[in-house]
């Protein structure tokens, strides 16, 4: 078997919603990629932009935020907060020159296993057809 | 007791650094009579032979202004460093990489290519461009090579403290000044002549329901002066930036543009300002958050205007 670019996304999940539904999909046994490396956090509301550009400058592939969907937040509107950040973050990204398939905001409740998987899924493959960032490197290119 | 040595040098930068050491006006003469300048390009002739030629950590303490943005910067920076048994990072520049790091959005070759060929005034049918060496019939010329990343001082050599500002308030440099000659100074690394807190703190602008709806650029209103720029639609940069400045340029009813660089603990100037302006969006759904994201602006403009090079990014991709 060829080796095969495994990518390394960085998952920041909300503790009330997303966590949950990461964690049905492992108890109801669901098949998906291994490449989210989940950090439970307790509200989607908390993942401060400054943590998605230090994953990515510091050897991160892709980042998924996930929270609760929207109406649904445990604490009201927390997620409504971090879906203004991500669009003004989107922005910033595009300027950087990061492709918007490596940065991802999604919606998933507790119950949604079978869905949290298949955005891994997704989300997995995208980026393996973009190729590794290796954003240090990038920046270290000097002459 | 002799005198402490003291160097001053302009790296990448515009000089307006070198204009706040003057502003301090006849505080200068006062200071001047405490200390002994020994390198000072900007003010008095001094060649890099006479700093070669001066026994390592002479200099008592190197103020050094502007970013790294080539190969001479860099070999002077180095060359005070050994010369210095203080090396101060003093103004935006130096500290965070400045206006002349926006230039990290852009590359060498795109910014050589713009300069030296596609510019309206420029005729260049044979495609020159600078080269850091080039042989004439004499020998060989040599100018410094321009790099395509530009960094902080502290990217390039061990930095001892930070002063923001563009330029630091002439205050605040007096502050600064006298701090050294005092002896009276913080733990190595401290940023000294600014505030640990924001520059909303000292803003004397009235601060209403922190909500915006629409998002304004400076040409298109002329703000209340009595009110947070801010909720007026004009970003400002007061939430993540230092204060220490006075809020000059809000007293001048301007929105503050960041040269204090980063609070003490952020990381990135940037994200927080970018997480500071998008939480008081007037916007509930994707459609009307959307709208307001699309009005701002060159985020990475506004948000890093003095601080890419420090910034976790400090360039865009190439």
């Amino acid at each position: 078997m060829s080796s095969r670019f495994e990518p390394r996304i960085v998952g920041f999940l909300c503790r009330w919603c997303a966590y949950t539904g990461a964690d049905l999909a492992g108890t109801s046994r669901i098949k998906y990629p291994p490449n989210v490396t989940p950090i439970r956090v307790n509200c989607s509301g908390r993942v401060d932009p400054t943590l998605v550009l230090k994953a990515l400058a510091t050897g991160a592939d892709g980042v998924l935020i996930a929270g609760c969907h929207p109406g649904d937040c445990h604490y009201t509107s927390g997620n409504v907060k971090t879906l203004r950040r991500f669009k003004l973050l989107q922005r910033m990204l595009d300027q950087f020159g990061i492709e918007r398939e490596r940065v991802r905001l999604e919606w998933v409740s507790a119950s949604e296993g079978e869905r949290y998987a298949r955005i891994v899924e997704k989300m997995t493959e995208e980026i393996r057809d973009l190729g590794p960032l290796n954003w240090k490197a990038k920046v270290e290119v000097e002459a | 007791m002799p005198k402490p040595k003291i160097a001053f040098n302009w790296a990448s930068s515009c000089g307006g650094c070198e204009i706040a050491i003057f502003e301090l006006g006849t505080k200068l003469v006062d200071v001047a009579n405490k200390i002994d300048i020994v390198f000072w390009p900007a003010a008095f002739d001094f060649k890099y032979s006479d700093l070669e030629a001066m026994p390592d950590k002479d200099i008592a303490v190197t103020f050094f202004n502007g970013a790294i943005r080539n190969s001479e910067n860099e070999h002077v920076a180095k060359l005070l460093r050994q010369k210095s048994k203080l090396l101060v990072a003093f103004g935006a520049c130096a500290y965070g990489g400045g206006i002349p790091a926006l230039a990290n959005t852009t590359s060498r070759e795109a910014i050589f290519k713009h300069d030296y060929k596609e510019t309206p005034t420029t005729d260049n049918p044979q495609s020159i461009y600078p080269q850091a060496k080039a042989q004439v019939k004499e020998g060989e010329l040599t100018i410094p090579d321009f790099y395509n990343t530009v960094k902080t001082l502290d990217q390039t050599v061990d930095v001892d403290y930070f002063v923001p500002g563009c330029p630091p308030v002439a205050e605040q440099v007096s502050n600064v000044i006298d701090a050294f000659v005092t002896g009276n100074l913080p733990p190595k690394g401290a940023v000294m002549g600014a505030s640990d807190k924001s520059l909303c703190h000292e803003c004397k602008r009235v601060k209403g329901d922190r909500k915006i709806s629409k998002i304004l650029r400076t040409y298109e209103t002329i703000p209340d002066p009595e009110k947070c720029m801010l909720e007026q639609g004009v970003i400002c940069m007061g939430p993540a930036t230092r204060g220490g400045c006075r809020s000059v340029c809000l007293d001048a009813n301007m929105p503050c543009r960041g040269c204090y660089g980063p609070l003490p603990n952020v990381i990135d100037q940037g994200a927080k300002m970018l997480s500071a302006l998008a939480s008081i969006f007037a916007a509930e759904n994707e459609e009307d958050i959307t709208k307001l994201a699309e009005a701002v602006p060159d985020p990475v403009g506004t948000f890093y205007r003095f601080s890419l090079a420090r910034s976790l990014m400090r360039r865009t991709k190439q």
